[in-house]
């Protein structure tokens, strides 16, 4: 994985020193808290409801074994003993002291790690496939690219006050794991047909109050051309971009308004006048990038097969887990594991400094030392021999994170929601929890097969509910939690946002709900190859909303 | 009736404001403001702690009494005043549980 630079390393402690100094000013009042605000703010640090929250970097999702035992050591020390994972592929700690805060940075950037751009109105962390340079389907690594974007993107002056935050998602591979058409810039890296990489780019994309996939502005650009013209779309964004009003300043309503032709117009052209300046990526720069990320020397395990064949007979446990949490990886002696931090009835995307520490030990025995986050708050083991995931499968369901759910029903995204964030109008991990208990046995998620339930707190949209198979966002109503139910979402390749059912949930009826249109998928479907998704736009949203609300029409 | 509440400046703790104008950790030591003027105060005294850097988001919550018990009317500041819904084991829920134990 890369490795920090000189630069990078006086880059990140010259931030740090910074930032403490700002700290010590604001305690001892030589900042007022108006002054301070935008400061922390770009350092990752937020207030929400009982304390603060730092949120940090896992810039496209990548981390090595030293790196989470570092955050472990954090959670233990600073916080409570457990962080969340985001789907940004970041990680939060819901409790960190403002006086702590420095400390746990300096801590951070000793493992090559900050909270630069977790927050503000900047470039975000750039997320990317969490299979990224293991996956059997992809075209070539996109992390090398996310990390020249992300070199590009740190701190960059014409970018740092932007009308609004700015998010960008890269994938490698025909399969869309990273949701690229539901960001600012998707960027999908791909080969021509003289086999020279390049990408399509995606632009306008995003949830929140406004959902929009994002539009195709280029089917293929050269990869020698990828800050040109990133550069380009962010100084069309930048100069047009509505900074008026909040709500309308992200780049999906300049793509709106403006419309796609006229948009990608305005990007060639700007395009045009920056091809040939300094931003065209020296193909050398590219390799020695792409160096870092060379994929680690796996050594040939043929014995993969018949191990695995033997533990599935032995143990129904192992044999579900790998149904579902093992990927197919390019080597076929080998697979991409996902760590299920969506336990039933647990916190989706909390793990606790143990497990912290005790998968940092599994990846550096069992994984070359890899780990990613997925956007979908797993963890993943990207480079797993098949010979060893019986032994993975012992030493992770030590530590309770073995279950067998990956892709299921009860693999839910939540965000944190009114429990820890202020921005809240109701609570998602509850919500989650609950239909995560209902649909407990494995029996009955395997006979359900791939659905993916997305929970928001608020119309931030932080949970991704409108692209769930199910999306579910919390609302407030005369001071009680309301629950809006959506169907037929999708983050995948030709991205959909999800409709609105009916009439909201009651926090006692949002389950029931759920389970109530999983039963009429069920009995609706043409066999258990046709997906909840699949059956959904066969059939349209009359069945399920008869199955819902069709009593209450009859007895109006 | 309302109550005054913030977060602490240095780890972010919620706090309101309590008798003698004292910052307090729990909800129950909050002092109740039962008119206009009173919540006038409340602020003014809030603005004062912003300013003095004890506290930062100082908001007024509506609140009514149940048995006696200040009750915010909104589930956000009840859970504000408690700690994560899903961690009876974290926050202040956990301290007044550790405590009535005791
Ligand atoms: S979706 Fe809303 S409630 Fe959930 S984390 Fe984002 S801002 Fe908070």
């Amino acid at each position: 994985m890369y490795r920090y630079d000189e630069f990078d390393h006086a880059f990140v402690k010259a931030r740090v020193e910074e930032f403490t100094d700002q700290v010590q000013r604001r305690l001892s009042g030589e900042l007022t808290e108006d002054e301070f605000k935008p400061l922390r703010l770009m350092n990752g640090v937020y207030l929400q409801l009982h304390a603060y929250m730092l949120r940090i970097a896992i810039p496209y999702g990548t981390l090595s074994p030293r790196q989470l035992r570092k955050l472990a050591h954090i959670a233990r020390t600073y916080d409570k003993g457990y962080g969340h994972f985001t789907t940004r592929q970041n990680l939060q700690f819901h409790w960190p002291k403002l006086t702590d805060i420095p400390r746990i940075l300096e801590e951070l950037a000793e493992v090559e790690m900050h909270a630069i751009q977790t927050s503000g109105n900047c470039i975000r962390n750039v997320t990317a496939d969490h299979f990224a340079g293991a996956a059997a389907d992809e075209v070539a690594d996109p992390r090398p690219y996310a990390e020249i974007l992300r070199q590009w993107s740190s701190l960059h002056p014409e970018f740092t006050y932007l009308p609004r935050k700015f998010k960008i998602a890269v994938t490698g591979a025909e399969r869309d794991r990273a949701a690229i058409e539901v960001h600012d810039i998707g960027l999908h890296l791909k080969k021509n047909a003289d086999g020279e990489l390049g990408f399509a780019v995606f632009v306008g994309g995003g949830l929140g109050r406004t959902p929009m996939i994002a539009k195709k502005i280029r089917d293929f650009l050269p990869e020698e051309d990828l800050l040109s013209y990133v550069t380009a779309i962010l100084r069309v964004y930048n100069l047009n971009g509505r900074r008026d009003n909040k709500y309308k300043a992200r780049i999906k309503i300049l793509v709106h308004e403006t419309g796609t032709e006229e948009l990608k117009a305005a990007v060639e052209t700007e395009f045009a006048a920056l091809r040939e300046s300094e931003l065209k990526l020296p193909e050398a720069d590219i390799r020695a990038i792409e160096a870092y990320f060379a994929p680690p020397r796996l050594k040939a395990r043929p014995e993969g097969d018949a191990v695995v064949a033997g533990a599935v007979q032995k143990s129904p446990a192992f044999a579900r887990w790998v149904a579902r949490n093992a990927t197919t990886h390019r080597n076929p002696d080998y697979a991409c594991v996902t760590v299920s931090l969506k336990g039933i009835g647990e916190v989706p995307g909390d793990a606790s400094d143990d497990q912290m520490d005790a998968i940092a030990d599994i990846a550096e025995r069992y994984g070359n030392d890899e780990i990613r986050v997925s956007h979908e708050q797993n963890l993943i083991l990207p480079h797993v021999a098949r010979a060893d995931l019986p032994a993975v499968h012992a030493a992770l369901v030590e530590i309770g994170l073995a279950t067998a759910n990956a892709g299921l029903v009860t693999d839910i995204i939540a965000c944190p929601g009114l429990d820890y964030c202020a921005l809240a109008n109701a609570r998602s991990i509850p919500v989650a929890q609950e239909i995560s208990q209902r649909f407990a046995s494995p029996e009955r998620q395997e006979a359900i097969g791939d659905l993916q339930i997305k929970i928001s707190g608020c119309i931030n949209a932080c949970g991704h509910h409108h692209v769930g198979h199910i999306g579910i966002l919390g609302v407030e109503k005369k001071g009680a939690e309301l629950y809006q139910v959506t169907l037929g979402g999708s983050a995948r390749e030709g991205s959909t946002i999800g409709e609105i059912i009916g009439r909201g949930f009651g926090p006692d009826e949002i389950a029931g709900a759920v389970e109530t249109i999983v039963e009429t998928y069920l009995s609706h479907r043409e066999g258990q190859e046709e997906t909840f998704f699949a059956a959904y736009r066969r059939l349209g949203v009359a069945p399920f909303k008869e199955a819902l609300y069709g009593h209450e029409a009859r007895a109006a | 009736m309302k109550i005054l509440a913030a977060n602490r400046l240095t780890d972010g703790e919620t706090v309101w404001l309590g008798a003698g104008d004292c910052w307090v950790e729990s909800i129950d030591a909050a002092h109740v403001a039962r008119d206009k003027e009173d919540e006038e105060r409340l602020l003014a005294v809030g603005k004062g702690g912003l300013a003095s850097n004890q506290v930062i988001d100082v908001t007024l919550v509506d609140i009514e009494t149940v048995e006696g018990r200040i009750h915010p009317l909104r589930l956000r500041e009840r859970i504000r005043a408690g700690g994560p819904s899903i961690h009876p084991d974290l926050g202040k829920q956990a301290r007044l549980n550790a405590r009535s134990a005791a």
